[in-house]
């Protein structure tokens, strides 16, 4: 078999999987300090995992790793769209495939025997992943320029909706990186091929 | 009239620029330093233990100095912000400074003046009833401060755009500065300056500008954050040479749209 064959995961996703791993890292830690400093809920996040130490350097931090978290992002999906792999790795893709998939899962009978297909779970998890950093980006973009682009605006409930939707896009996103962590650690083999593409 | 040293009254811009300086020097500076980087996670993500201080901070200055040109690029001057009807004013209003309620300045009236210098044709200090003698229009805009949390308030006074025009002020310089009686400094960009909804409050709610708010008068702007906004305005000045600002000196993003 040559190398082409062998390959789960082309250069350019591997690449653009760690930086983006890299933006959301520094985008969570970042904006929990943000956060803390007029909390929309009765509870702060602890200060040891925050990022910025104070307010003004965790804005430094956010609206830094805002543009990585973007230009990667869109590289991701035009790559994605561009060479067609979004249709080929994410579809079809059925609920009932999702419904099947999650209760084989649970019984431990999924295989795992050819990474380069995701199964229905991952493929959900994976497009839910794209979808949510989608509203976070639009979310993020109302709260930073919320005058200057109206129609996003109002779509997402003004300046208060849209602090409401960049918060719980947040939780959103922690939750399926839990996720994500607990299956890589059941299946360490997907890291290596993330890590080394085969 | 709050005493204060005669420098705060007579702004020069080579002064306003060894301020800023001088305020990099400080140890709170450095504490900030130290503060961004005591997280155990930086050097978790960067895989690194030593991680050089300065230059981090500088990376990420230069980005807030990109992010300020991205936002000027942004801004368009024609573009109102949302307003609203009355009854949705936030009541009470939040009262909001860099120090507590108890340390609020108290401006005389009568002896109130405002400075007004650099770039302009006319240099008279403003008295009180001078400003409100200008025509008035008022504005309920949302108050939306860097911290995240927005207010409501209905704000009175006279168009900044036409106040620039009536003092023959230069409106191809760069900066518009502002020095405050509680030692509060800013400054803005010469476009958001002549947005039709910056204006130099008198009132607040119908009622003269309370001492909290910022009596005898603050600029008001719905296009910029809550810090941009600066209250118990006695001197403004009309400049090429970036004049800073308190929190902006600090690390707060320069332009501070919205």
């Amino acid at each position: 078999m040559t190398a082409a064959t062998l390959t789960i995961h082309p250069v350019w996703l591997r690449a653009t999987h760690w930086l983006n791993a890299l933006a959301v890292v520094i985008m969570t830690m970042s904006g929990w300090r943000i956060y803390n400093a007029s909390p929309l809920f009765d509870f702060k996040f602890a200060k040891e995992i925050t990022l910025g130490g104070w307010l003004g350097g965790a804005i430094q931090w956010h609206f830094a790793a805002m543009w990585l978290l973007a230009a990667n992002g869109l590289v991701y999906l035009l790559c994605n769209v561009g060479t067609g792999r979004i249709v080929r790795k994410f579809f079809p893709l059925s609920p009932r495939a999702i419904i099947a998939d999650l209760l084989a899962a649970f019984r431990g009978q999924l295989s795992h025997a050819d990474l380069r297909q995701y199964n229905a779970v991952q493929r959900a998890a994976y497009l839910f992943a794209i979808v949510d950093a989608v509203l976070l980006v639009l979310s993020g973009l109302v709260l930073w320029k919320s005058v200057q682009f109206p129609l996003l605006r109002e779509l997402l409930g003004g300046y208060e909706g849209a602090r409401l939707v960049h918060f719980f896009a947040m939780a959103a996103m922690v939750a399926f990186v839990m996720v994500h962590l607990a299956m890589t650690a059941m299946v360490p083999r997907t890291l290596l091929a993330m890590i080394r593409g085969r | 009239m709050i005493k204060k040293p005669s420098r705060l009254l007579k702004i020069d811009g080579d002064a306003v620029v060894k301020e800023a300086l001088r305020r990099i020097e400080q140890p709170s500076r450095r504490l900030f330093l130290r503060r961004s980087l005591s997280l155990g996670g930086l050097s978790l993500l960067t895989g690194c233990t030593i991680v050089d201080d300065e230059s981090v901070e500088n990376a990420l200055m230069k980005v807030s100095r990109f992010n300020d040109k991205v936002q000027g690029w942004l801004f368009d001057p024609k573009q109102l912000a949302p307003t609203y009807p009355e009854s949705m004013i936030t009541r009470p209003f939040p009262f909001n400074a860099y120090y507590g309620e108890d340390k609020i300045p108290r401006v005389d009236a009568d002896s109130y003046r405002l400075d007004v210098s650099g770039l302009v044709a006319d240099r008279h200090a403003w008295t009180l009833a001078e400003l409100q003698a200008l025509p008035q229009s008022d504005q309920v805009t949302r108050h939306i401060c860097v911290e995240g949390w927005s207010a409501i308030g209905k704000w009175g006074g006279v168009t900044f755009s036409s106040f620039l025009a009536r003092v023959g002020a230069d409106t191809s310089a760069k900066y518009v500065g502002f020095k405050c009686a509680d030692d509060y400094y800013t400054s803005i960009d010469m476009p958001t300056a002549l947005h039709p909804q910056t204006q130099l409050t008198l009132t607040y709610d119908g009622q003269t500008l309370p001492p909290r708010y910022g009596f005898p008068m603050k600029l008001r702007m719905p296009t910029k954050l809550g810090y941009k906004n600066p209250k118990y305005i006695q001197a403004i000045f009309v400049t090429n040479t970036y004049p800073g600002g308190y929190w902006e000196d600090q690390g707060y993003n320069w332009f501070g749209g919205s």
